[in-house]
């Protein structure tokens, strides 16, 4: 029953980006993951101190879950069905019935009950992306695309990732396409997936794009320098932006990409210049990351203050960044 | 990043495993490199993963000394907290934390000590004792 022979699997950097570029491969659509993630508008920056992971507040780097799956449906005129389940039992009967008509299906899952993920890795995000292409006995054939290779995972292991609960619950979330109308990439498409980027990013509400890195900015700002509690919130803003779902830093690093192969699609060769520079600031997300790093470890005084310094940085750097681009998309 | 600067500093909490990064060629564009980790992520891991190996250590220290049960403990083995577990096994927050003392375990079900066993992939056995 399986078709395993025919899909391939790539590694990707981010989950969600990573399913729907292998995906989209299999079905003839010429898919790097960063033009994925471009396309789909996935680049973004949220501080969401009203949803709560073990205490913390929700940082992302990116859109919400899905928003990838789904912000690629119009510019690829594709059709998606979604389906979610009451019962673990009723969510593996569909599952297998669609893996025995050939179809390859996208799955949102715990990453705490994976089992092939290393166990410091494994806490309850509910938020993870994976393609099931096959079975044999009881395990499922598994391209998760932020592994190198292939896995495996058993059939009951599976079913409670996929029925985990508490926050983006993903209720035995599965997915494939119906139809993909299109098959290249319209240069339009391209330049009205950048200009909803740009909008995110500057958008006048305070907790997102760069406002909402101001905000969090300010919040470390008020950290007491001496409490073990700050150093728990600046280790979280950092475990955010670079373990889970590949974060901060490295999504600059994907638009990067996909800003150059914007330039090839649109012809607009500027955005090659536009990536240099997102590829900068990513080098300062990672310059936070190894300054939080090293406070968390003792080896520099914990200086909130100063952190947040460099998140204001950051922050106008990007706002700079986002208003070019948007003049440029004029 | 430039390709050569990609870090491959072996984190343990990958366990062997490579991710993905993007990072500047000799050229200007961009090339997919695997890295076998970086410092700074792994202080961060590391930092998250022994929290809660304290907050699980703390709570066998209250198992043992007679002022927690052992259901406290398995809470923070799987990683759970208050939060969580609530919300993973349907029982109000007020009720989780009495039934994490030792009184308000011994007066629950069979069937509800079956539904913290399911929230925590454990048997009901086991959620009734510390590891030994």
């Amino acid at each position: 029953m399986s078709e395993a022979a025919a899909f391939e699997h790539l590694h990707a950097a981010h989950c969600e980006s990573g399913v729907m570029a292998n995906l989209m491969r299999h079905h003839g659509v010429p898919m790097t993951e960063s033009l994925a993630f471009g396309l789909a508008s996935g680049l973004s920056f949220a501080y969401l101190p009203f949803i709560k992971l073990s205490g913390l507040p929700l940082i992302a780097y990116r859109m919400p879950p899905r928003s990838i799956i789904k912000g690629l449906m119009a510019p690829m005129a594709a059709r998606f069905k979604f389906e979610t389940f009451r019962s673990p039992e009723a969510g593996q009967t569909r599952l297998d019935a669609l893996l025995a008509d050939g179809q390859i299906v996208g799955l949102q899952t715990s990453v705490y009950w994976l089992p092939y993920f290393p166990p410091d890795m494994r806490f309850h995000f509910n938020a993870h992306n994976l393609l099931v292409y096959g079975k044999a006995g009881d395990d499922y054939l598994i391209s998760d695309p932020v592994f190198e290779e292939t896995v495996r995972c058993s059939s009951a292991d599976l079913a409670r990732a996929r029925f985990a609960k508490g926050v983006l619950q993903p209720k035995g979330l599965l997915y494939y396409p119906q139809g993909i109308g299109r098959k290249v990439v319209e240069p339009a498409a391209v330049l009205k997936a950048m200009r909803k980027t740009v909008r995110v990013m500057l958008a006048p509400v305070p907790i997102a794009g760069v406002r909402g890195m101001r905000m969090l900015a300010n919040k470390v700002a008020s950290l007491p320098a001496d409490a073990k509690s700050s150093a728990a919130y600046i280790g979280h803003i950092v475990r955010m932006q670079e373990e889970i779902g590949t974060g901060g830093a490295g999504f600059r690093f994907i638009y990067a990409a996909f800003l150059q192969e914007a330039a090839a699609i649109t012809g607009m060769l500027r955005f090659g210049e536009f990536a240099e520079r997102l590829t900068v600031i990513g080098d300062g997300w990672r310059h936070f990351a190894l300054a939080a790093a090293r406070m968390i470890k003792g080896r520099d005084p914990l200086d909130p203050k100063a952190l947040a310094g460099q998140l204001r940085a950051l922050a106008d750097q990007e706002e700079g960044f986002f208003r070019d681009l948007k003049v440029a998309l004029r | 990043m430039d390709a050569d600067a990609v870090p491959q500093e072996g984190n343990a909490t990958l366990a062997g495993r490579r991710k993905l990064m993007y990072a500047r060629g000799a050229d200007g564009r961009t090339v997919l490199v695997p890295s076998r980790g970086w410092e700074a992520e792994e202080i961060v891991t590391s930092q998250a993963v022994d929290a809660l190996i304290e907050q699980a250590q703390e709570a066998r220290a209250r198992v043992l000394a007679g002022s927690a049960a052992p259901l406290e403990y398995w809470m923070y083995e799987r990683r759970m907290d208050v939060a969580l577990l609530s919300q993973t096994s349907g029982f109000w927050q007020w009720r989780v934390r009495r039934h994490l003392t030792v009184a308000g375990f011994a007066g629950l079900s069979a069937k509800d000590r079956q539904r913290y066993a399911d929230a925590l992939g454990l048997s009901v056995d086991t959620i009734a004792r510390l590891p030994a």
